[in-house]
C-alpha cells in the first residue's frame, strides 16, 4: 500500500464529486430533502380519529358520553348525522373512521338494569388507524363506565365495587410523550446515510467503466486496495458530514432527546458508514454500468433499510421467518443502536451486541469488495 | 536482455473465439514496431495481453524484463500503455490529468513540477493548462494521454491506435513525438489502421484474423512479399472487370484500390495480354502501368494467402 496513489486516487475522486452536480445533489440536497420528508412526513401516531356521532337519544346521559369522547385528544367529532342513510354516506365519503350510535333508549335502559351498550362501527380499511382507535374507544368508555358505577352506587347507597379491580398505572419511560417522531427521526439517520453512501459510491467504478477511464487505470501500478481505499475516503468524509447534518438535525430541529454520548454515536455511525460504503463499492464493481449499479444500491440499501430495519415496523411483530431475514439486514442494528443511544443514553458496553454485529458487517462486506476487484479485463 | 518486447506463441481465445492465435513478436529496444491490421484482427487484444491486462490463454510474454503472467505489477511500473479510447478524464483540467497519473506512477515530488511542464509543452497545451480536458479538440487530447502515458520515462510504450480519428496533420505531428521518444532509447509498438502510418515505422508487424502475417521493415516488406509484378489498370466496370482478370492469363492476384485495380502477375510479359483480355470481356481498360507495391498491396496479398502459408519473420 502506498500512501502517494492512494492521496492521488481520493484527490481525484473528490475532483470528480465536486464538478459533478448530481453526486454533489445526492451528497448535500439529498440528506436535507429526506430529512424534511421523512421527519415531518413520517408518523406512525393516531390522533384525532374522525368520528360521526348519531345520537338518537339526545339526553344528558348521551351528551355527557360525547363530551367525553371530545374532552379526549383521540378523538374529533365530524358530524353530527341525523338518520341512518346520512350515517352511512358519512362513512362511504370518508368524512368520519368511526361512527357512534347512541340508541334511543340508552340511559332508560342503563338505569334500569345497569348496563346498555354502546355501538361503535370503524372503517376498517385502515386496520392500523382502527385497531388503535378502538382500543381509544374502549379506555374512554371505560373511564365512563367507572364514572357511572360509583355515581349509580352513590345515588343507591352502596359502596362502589372493589373487589377484583386492579389498577394499572403505565408508565412510559425514554419517550415519555410516547412521541413517534422520536421513534422515527433516528431511523431516518440511518435511511438516509444508506442512501447517500451507497448512492454515490455505486458510480465510483461503474463510471470509470463506461467512460473507459478504467482502462487506463488499471495499466498503471495501483494496486486494489489502494484503488477501493483512496476512491472511499472522500465518500466516507461526505458520509460523516451528512450524517453529522442528519443527527444535528434530529437533535436541535426535531427536539429529538439527546441522552447519550458524542462519541458512542461517532463511532457508531463511522462503522455503519463503512458497511454502506463497502455494499456501494461491491455493487460498482460488479456492475459495470452507472445506471444498474446505482438501481441496484438503492434496492440493497433503500428497500431493508425502510421494511426491514425496524425503521417503521417492529421486528418483533414480524413472522419468525422474516425475523430470521431482519439479522442481514444491517441497517437494523444501526437503527436499534442511535435510537438507543438518542432516547436511553445507552452506552457501547451496553449496544456491544448490535455494535458487534456492525464491526461484523463492515468487515465481512469490505473484505468481499477488496477481493473482489481485479486489475484485469478478463 | 536487449529485446523489450518478447511473445511467444501468444494465444488469447474468448469462448470459441481465438482472437490471437500463436503471436510470436519480438521487438529490440528502441524500436518502433508498426502493428498493422484491420479492425478485429486482434491487435488491441495482444496489446493489452502485453500490458498483463488480459490474461493469456496460452503462450507467454516477457515485457521489460518481466513476465507479463507472473509479475503483471512489475510490467505495468515499467509500461507507458494509451488504450484506443481515449481515457483521460475530461471532467478534470490538463494539470489535474498529469498529477493524477504522476501520483499513480510514484514520479519523485521534485521531478513532477518539471515533467508536468514538459509533458505540456509536448501537447502544445502551454496556457491551458487549467482546461478541463473534455474541452480539448482530438489530436490535444492525444498527445496529452501520450503525456500522461509516459510521466514516469517508461522504457516500453504501447500505443493502441492513438492516431484514429485525428486529423491528419496531428497524426503527423503525434508521429513526430513518437520517433523523438524512441531516439531517446523507447521502445514502442504502435497499433494502427492507417496503412501509411506503418512507413514512419522501423518495423512493421501484419496481423490477420489473430495471426501475424509477416513482419520486417516496410520496404523489405514491399520487396519479399508480394511474389510478383504489380500493374494498375483503370476500366470502366471495376467489379465486372475484377471478375473476369481472375482468369486472365499469368495472373495471380487481383484487387480494387479505390477506383482501379491493381492486378498481380506472374511476370512483366503477361502484362501485354491483359487490355486485349478484357476488352474480349466487352471491358475498355487503360494500358497497364507498372507500380511500386504499397504496403497495402502487400497487406492484401497476404491476407488472401491460405493461413498455414505464413511468412517466417
Amino acid at each position: 500500500m502506498n500512501l502517494g496513489r492512494l492521496y492521488a486516487i481520493a484527490f481525484k475522486e473528490t475532483l470528480q464529486v465536486w464538478r459533478d452536480p448530481r453526486s454533489l445533489a445526492i451528497a448535500l440536497l439529498m440528506p436535507l430533502l429526506q430529512m424534511v420528508v421523512l421527519g415531518y412526513g413520517v408518523s406512525l401516531d393516531v390522533r384525532r380519529v374522525g368520528l360521526c356521532v348519531y345520537d338518537q337519544e339526545r339526553s344528558q346521559i348521551s351528551r355527557e358520553l360525547v363530551e367525553r369522547f371530545t374532552a379526549s385528544d383521540w378523538f374529533r367529532i365530524n358530524a353530527k348525522p341525523p338518520d341512518d342513510r346520512a350515517v352511512r354516506e358519512a362513512m362511504d365519503r370518508g368524512d368520519c373512521a368511526a361512527v357512534m350510535t347512541i340508541p334511543v333508549n340508552f340511559s332508560r335502559v342503563l338505569a334500569e338494569t345497569g348496563k346498555a351498550s354502546l355501538q361503535t362501527v370503524f372503517d376498517a380499511t385502515d386496520v392500523n388507524t382502527t385497531n388503535i382507535a378502538t382500543g381509544y374507544a374502549q379506555g374512554v368508555v371505560g373511564m365512563i363506565t367507572a364514572d357511572f358505577e360509583s355515581r349509580w352506587a352513590a345515588s343507591h347507597g352502596v359502596q362502589p365495587p372493589t373487589v377484583g379491580m386492579i389498577d394499572l398505572r403505565p408508565r412510559v419511560w425514554f419517550n415519555e410523550g410516547l412521541d413517534s417522531r422520536n421513534f422515527i427521526i433516528p431511523g431516518v439517520v440511518a435511511i438516509i446515510l444508506g442512501l447517500v453512501g451507497a448512492q454515490l459510491t455505486s458510480l465510483t467504478v461503474s463510471r470509470e467503466w463506461e467512460r473507459g477511464t478504467m482502462e487506463q487505470l488499471i495499466s498503471t501500478p495501483v494496486t486494489a486496495l489502494e484503488l477501493m481505499i483512496g476512491k472511499l475516503a472522500p465518500y466516507f468524509m461526505i458520509g460523516l458530514f451528512d450524517a453529522a447534518f442528519c443527527l444535528c438535525a434530529a437533535a436541535f430541529w426535531f427536539q429529538v432527546p439527546f441522552r447519550g454520548g458524542v462519541g458512542t454515536l461517532i463511532l457508531t455511525t463511522a462503522l455503519f458508514t463503512l458497511v454502506v460504503l463497502g455494499i456501494g463499492y461491491l455493487v460498482s464493481v460488479r456492475v459495470r454500468s452507472q445506471l444498474g449499479a446505482s438501481q441496484i444500491a438503492l434496492l440493497l440499501t433503500m428497500l431493508p433499510t425502510t421494511l426491514l430495519s425496524g425503521f417503521t415496523f417492529p421486528i418483533d411483530q414480524m413472522p419468525a421467518a422474516i425475523r430470521a431475514v431482519t439479522l442481514f439486514v444491517y441497517a437494523r442494528y444501526y437503527v436499534t443502536i442511535v435510537r438507543a443511544v438518542f432516547l436511553k443514553g445507552s452506552t457501547i458496553g451496553d449496544l456491544r451486541l448490535p455494535v458487534m454485529s456492525l464491526v461484523l458487517f463492515a468487515a465481512i462486506i469490505i473484505w468481499i469488495a477488496a477481493r473482489s476487484f481485479h486489475k484485469r479485463l478478463d | 536482455m536487449t529485446d523489450a518486447v518478447i511473445a511467444e506463441r501468444l494465444t488469447k481465445t474468448f469462448g470459441a473465439f481465438t482472437a490471437v492465435d500463436r503471436l510470436d513478436l519480438t521487438i529490440a529496444k528502441g524500436e518502433i514496431v508498426g502493428f498493422i491490421g484491420p479492425n478485429g484482427a486482434g491487435k488491441s487484444t495482444t496489446i493489452r495481453m502485453l500490458c498483463g491486462l488480459l490474461r493469456p490463454s496460452m503462450g507467454r510474454a516477457v515485457v521489460a524484463g518481466f513476465d507479463v503472467g507472473r509479475e503483471p505489477e512489475a510490467v505495468r511500473a515499467h509500461i507507458g500503455y494509451m488504450s484506443q479510447k481515449f481515457s483521460l478524464y475530461g471532467d478534470l483540467t490538463v494539470r489535474e490529468n498529469l498529477r493524477f497519473f504522476g501520483g499513480l506512477y510514484l514520479v519523485p515530488r521534485d521531478q513532477i513540477e518539471d515533467r508536468t511542464r514538459d509533458a505540456v509543452e509536448m501537447a502544445g497545451l502551454r496556457g491551458r493548462e487549467d482546461a478541463l480536458v473534455r474541452t480539448l479538440a482530438g489530436g490535444w487530447k492525444q498527445r496529452l494521454a501520450l503525456g500522461c502515458a509516459i510521466l514516469h520515462r517508461p522504457p516500453v510504450l504501447f500505443l493502441d491506435e492513438p492516431t484514429s480519428g485525428v486529423e491528419p496533420e496531428a497524426r503527423r505531428r503525434f508521429w513526430e513525438l513518437i520517433h523523438r521518444l524512441a531516439s531517446e532509447g523507447v521502445t514502442i509498438l504502435v497499433s494502427t489502421h492507417y496503412m501509411d502510418e506503418a512507413e514512419y515505422c522501423n518495423r512493421i508487424a501484419l496481423i490477420n484474423a489473430g495471426r501475424l502475417v509477416a513482419s520486417g521493415s516496410p520496404g523489405e516488406l514491399r520487396r519479399r512479399e508480394l511474389g510478383g509484378v504489380l500493374f494498375e489498370i483503370e476500366c470502366s466496370a471495376v467489379g465486372t472487370a475484377l471478375l473476369a482478370l481472375k482468369r486472365a492469363p499469368g495472373m495471380i492476384d487481383v484487387a480494387i484500390f479505390g477506383d482501379k485495380l491493381h492486378v498481380l502477375l506472374d511476370n512483366a510479359s503477361s502484362a501485354t495480354g491483359l487490355r486485349p483480355f478484357l476488352a474480349r470481356q466487352g471491358i475498355d481498360a487503360s494500358p497497364p502501368r507498372a507500380i511500386t507495391a504499397s504496403l497495402e498491396d502487400v497487406f492484401v496479398q497476404l491476407v488472401t494467402r491460405p493461413h498455414d502459408i505464413t511468412v517466417p519473420t
